[in-house]
Parts: C-alpha cells; sequence; structure tokens
C-alpha cells in the first residue's frame, strides 16, 4: 500500500519477517515522502528498533500475539506507531548504553539508537502491551511535497 | 541482500571478509558461528573487514561486542577494518570507536598484531 492517505497501518505476525517487513515499509514510505536519503536510513533504522522491541522483548515472537505498526502523515511530519501486546517495559531498568560500565554488553542499544535517530519518541502502555511513537519533524524542503507511487 | 563471510589468512592474521547486512537472525548467527569456530582452532588474530556491510542494527552491534570480549577473553585481538559511512557513525554514537580498534588499511592491521 502506498503512503497515498495520511494514514495507513498494518498487523503483522510476532515473527523475525515482520521486522526486515517493517523496516521495507519504512524504507518506501520515507521515500514516497522525500525525506533525504540521510534521515530515510534513520527512519527505517528506528522502525527496526522499534519491530525488534515488538517482536523479541513485547510479544517474545508468540504466534497469538500481534504488532501492529502504522504511519500517519500529520502537518508534514511522519508519525509512525508500534504496538505490542507484550507485558510492557520498565524504562527505568533499561541501563544508559553510554555509560562506560555498560559499552560492552551486547544488547540493550535499540531505545538509544531510536531516540538517536527520531526527532520524538514516546513509549508508553497500553491495556495490552506497549505502544512506541516514533516522530520525525519535516527539516528540508522536500519530504512531504514527493507524489507517492502506486 | 543477506550476510556472507569468507576468511584468509596474512601472516598470521585471519582476515574475515564481510559482506551485506549483520542484522538480528542470519546475519548475527553467521558472524557468532565464524569468530568462534575460527578461536576453536586456535586462530586469536582476526580482523573483521566491514567495507562490505552496508547496513547494522543494534544486534549487529552487539554480535560486534560479543565477538571483541569473546576473542579478547580467549587470549587473542580482534580488530575491525574498512568500515563503511554508515557502521562508522553507528559506532561513534554509541561510542564504541574508541572500544575497538579499527584499521582503515589492511596492511597496517596486520601489521598492527604483537
Amino acid at each position: 500500500m502506498a503512503m497515498t492517505e495520511q494514514r495507513v497501518s498494518y498487523t503483522l505476525d510476532s515473527s523475525l519477517e515482520t521486522i526486515d517487513n517493517a523496516e521495507e515499509k519504512a524504507t518506501r514510505i520515507a521515500t514516497e515522502l522525500g525525506f533525504p536519503d540521510e534521515e530515510i536510513m534513520q527512519i527505517s533504522m528506528a522502525v527496526r528498533e522499534a519491530a525488534v522491541n515488538a517482536v523479541l522483548h513485547g510479544n517474545a515472537y508468540a504466534p497469538d500475539k500481534k504488532v501492529t505498526l502504522a504511519f500517519e502523515r500529520a502537518g508534514g511530519d511522519l508519525i509512525i506507531t508500534i504496538r505490542d501486546q507484550g507485558q510492557g517495559m520498565d524504562l527505568s531498568k533499561i541501563p544508559n548504553p553510554l555509560a562506560p560500565e555498560n559499552l560492552l554488553k551486547t544488547s540493550g542499544r535499540g531505545i538509544f539508537l531510536m531516540r538517536s535517530f527520531m526527532d520524538v519518541v514516546e513509549i508508553r502502555p497500553t491495556d495490552s502491551g506497549t505502544e512506541l511513537k516514533l516522530i520525525k519533524h519535516v527539516h528540508g524542503t522536500t519530504a512531504g511535497g514527493k507524489e507517492a507511487s502506486q | 541482500m543477506s550476510m556472507k563471510v569468507g576468511s584468509r589468512q596474512v601472516d598470521g592474521v585471519t582476515i574475515v571478509d564481510c559482506s551485506g547486512r549483520i542484522t538480528l537472525g542470519e546475519g548475527s548467527v553467521i558472524l557468532r558461528d565464524t569468530v568462534r569456530d575460527l578461536l576453536s582452532k586456535g586462530n586469536k588474530k582476526i580482523v573483521l573487514n566491514l567495507q562490505d556491510v552496508n547496513y547494522i542494527d543494534s544486534s549487529g552491534i552487539g554480535e560486534l561486542v560479543s565477538a571483541f570480549t569473546t576473542t579478547k577473553n580467549q587470549g587473542g585481538e580482534l580488530k575491525l577494518l574498512n568500515l563503511t559511512k554508515k557502521v562508522n557513525d553507528l559506532l561513534q554514537i554509541t561510542k564504541l570507536y574508541t572500544v575497538f580498534d579499527v584499521k582503515d588499511d589492511e596492511a597496517s592491521a596486520v601489521k598492527s598484531f604483537k
């Protein structure tokens, strides 16, 4: 589906394929909206990390749990929402990956990367899991100005 | 593009030429298995040539860290060679650039091993 409407959403399985799928959708939609190459990479990587979070840490690959991914254009900005049906996360327990004692840890960088690449990252519990909202503001003159293709 | 690796010996140093994506799933597993296999065979001077690695996610970063610490814990050394701009930028923002020994030409990478 092309980003010709204001909002598109997808319901996806809790699988590795969903992670690649979410990244591909983010790349395509950010491209259609005219974001520059550097920001397309940032958006697609942030969405990939959010999808990893939802599939792996949220739903724990459970086949009966779904990931909902939505892309929305609002005032020229791109708003991406990713929901899982997991147990939720305690942000206070996520260590700072830049702290010297954490530099050699093999995990724990996903949310940091999302925050590095997006303008806004909001994480909140829902009735049935966790919702991550990622927002990328339009910084240049091209984003939002390119016609989306079918 | 999934990840591919090939290894070769240069003056007692194992160069692992990596290409593709180091991401959660296959890419990370291939890298892990390759480094563990080298270490089990006594190859403890390892250079990961990342010239053709065009994408890496947080799991891939974690796998690089794991390869680095696993090699070090076994008395070896693992260095990185020929980072692409994307990988270089990621290692900079995660402050790992100073943790890894990063080289930009193979000859000096090989010579740098004691």
